[in-house]
């Protein structure tokens, strides 16, 4: 018998609304804004109030998956990143950097965004980053 | 911190003591990440339990006492959660029978700021329970709520309208509301208001959820506390409640044992069982 909140930040834009999570024997049961957080002060947008909707959705994606053929199988991680690994290296060395384009997310850290930068303009030489925000 | 010292060490050792029988105490609980309800167990830290900022605490009661249909928990309540309390027990939500009361009384600095009319937990007609601290005097009202019936009938309209623009569908004031526990929700009805579509239609969507509170309301301001537009939502279910009181001689949460005058139930709003 144990029933908690766990502090998170909402995973969906750049703001960082600060919310906790109520958890009932393990399993996820609602959401609570925090109240002392510093950027959202206990209010929440309808996404925030939603934030853990897809935490145990039948349609999330569990596992990479590869499209072969026109349709989708499933691979394992190391399988999916080689194969991508492979693809953006042919594309640079056929059609150069400026071929190449990344996006990342509102729903990484700074420090995870950093990295894909990094990637993308240290390694792969192209300055073409953007952000789900765009998508 | 506007804790009471006194208070709190009389209530800690009585949570301490009635911990050893019941199933667990909800309550606050400060931690280093922050404060939010929690339930106390046996052998939980004790100075962790805190009084504020104020979450409501009925609902989850609600939820431990359906997951457990045998515990016997406690809470800890101030008035506003003891009110919001009776009107869940009078619609199923909760059992008086299976719920001890830590009642709490809050300061009067606390009752000012939430213009409070009764900020202390009234206890005399549930079964279990023991309050701490002596009542404080009612908070001053609402500001607008003078100022209201001076604004005239055609500006009235207008205010509103003004105010309910201003909202951005986040749907916060009915999911923090402890009274909000339909199984389905008119402001998810197509038929009511057409998704995707901002600023929600005037002025129903408002007036949908003030006249599902009429009789249900029991001003904990939880609503208005989350609303990221700023809506005076406690004006509006105020003068609900004043009409309420006057018409049918009904005050919300006031008394445990007062059936409300309306039915419990709307044909297309059924309470879960």
């Amino acid at each position: 018998m144990e029933y908690k909140n766990v502090l998170t930040v909402c995973p969906y834009c750049g703001a960082g609304c600060g919310l906790y999570i109520q958890v009932l024997d393990g399993e996820i049961v609602g959401v609570l804004p925090a109240k002392e957080h510093p950027v959202s002060r206990g209010k929440l947008c309808i996404k925030g109030w939603n934030a853990t909707a897809f935490v145990n959705h039948p349609d999330r994606l569990k596992k990479p998956l590869i499209r072969e053929g026109g349709s989708f199988r499933e691979a394992s991680w190391d399988e999916a990143l080689s194969l991508i690994a492979e693809k953006l290296l042919q594309i640079r060395d056929t059609y150069g950097p400026q071929a190449i384009g990344f996006f990342s997310s509102a729903k990484c850290t700074n420090e995870e965004n950093y990295l894909l930068q990094k990637l993308a303009r240290s390694f792969f030489k192209t300055n073409n980053v953007d952000h789900c925000a765009r998508l | 911190m506007a804790e009471n010292a006194e208070i709190m060490e009389a209530l800690r050792d009585h949570l301490a003591q009635k911990l050893k029988e019941l199933d667990g105490v909800i309550g606050l609980r400060r931690a280093v990440e922050g404060t939010a309800p929690y339930l106390f167990r046996p052998g939980d830290d004790l100075s962790q339990l805190a009084l504020e900022p104020r979450y409501p605490l009925g609902p989850i009661v609600s939820l431990l006492q359906r997951r457990y249909p045998q515990a016997h928990f406690g809470v800890v309540a101030r008035g506003c959660d003891l009110r919001a309390l009776a009107e869940m027990a009078k619609r199923n939500q909760v059992d008086p029978q299976r719920l001890y009361v830590f009642g709490v009384a809050c300061t009067a600095e606390e009752a000012e700021e939430c213009h409070c009319a009764d900020p202390f937990p009234r206890l005399e007609k549930w079964p279990q329970g023991k309050t701490f601290g002596q009542p404080a005097p009612a908070g001053s009202p609402h500001p607008l709520l003078a100022e209201y019936p001076k604004i005239p009938l055609e500006e009235r309209r207008a205010f509103w309208q003004k105010q309910f623009a201003k909202c951005i569908k986040c749907y916060g004031c009915r999911n923090i509301c402890p009274e909000c526990f339909c199984e389905s929700c008119a402001l998810e009805d197509p038929l009511w208001v057409e998704p995707g579509v901002l600023a929600p239609p005037f002025p129903s969507f408002h007036l949908i959820r003030a006249m599902h509170m009429a009789t249900r309301c029991v001003l904990c301001r939880q609503c208005e506390l989350t609303c990221p537009a700023h809506i005076p939502l406690t004006v509006l279910y105020e003068l609900i409640r004043q009409d309420v009181k006057e018409m049918l001689g009904y005050e919300p949460g006031a008394d445990l044992e007062a059936a409300p005058p309306l039915p419990l139930t709307l044909a297309d709003a059924v309470i879960r069982e």
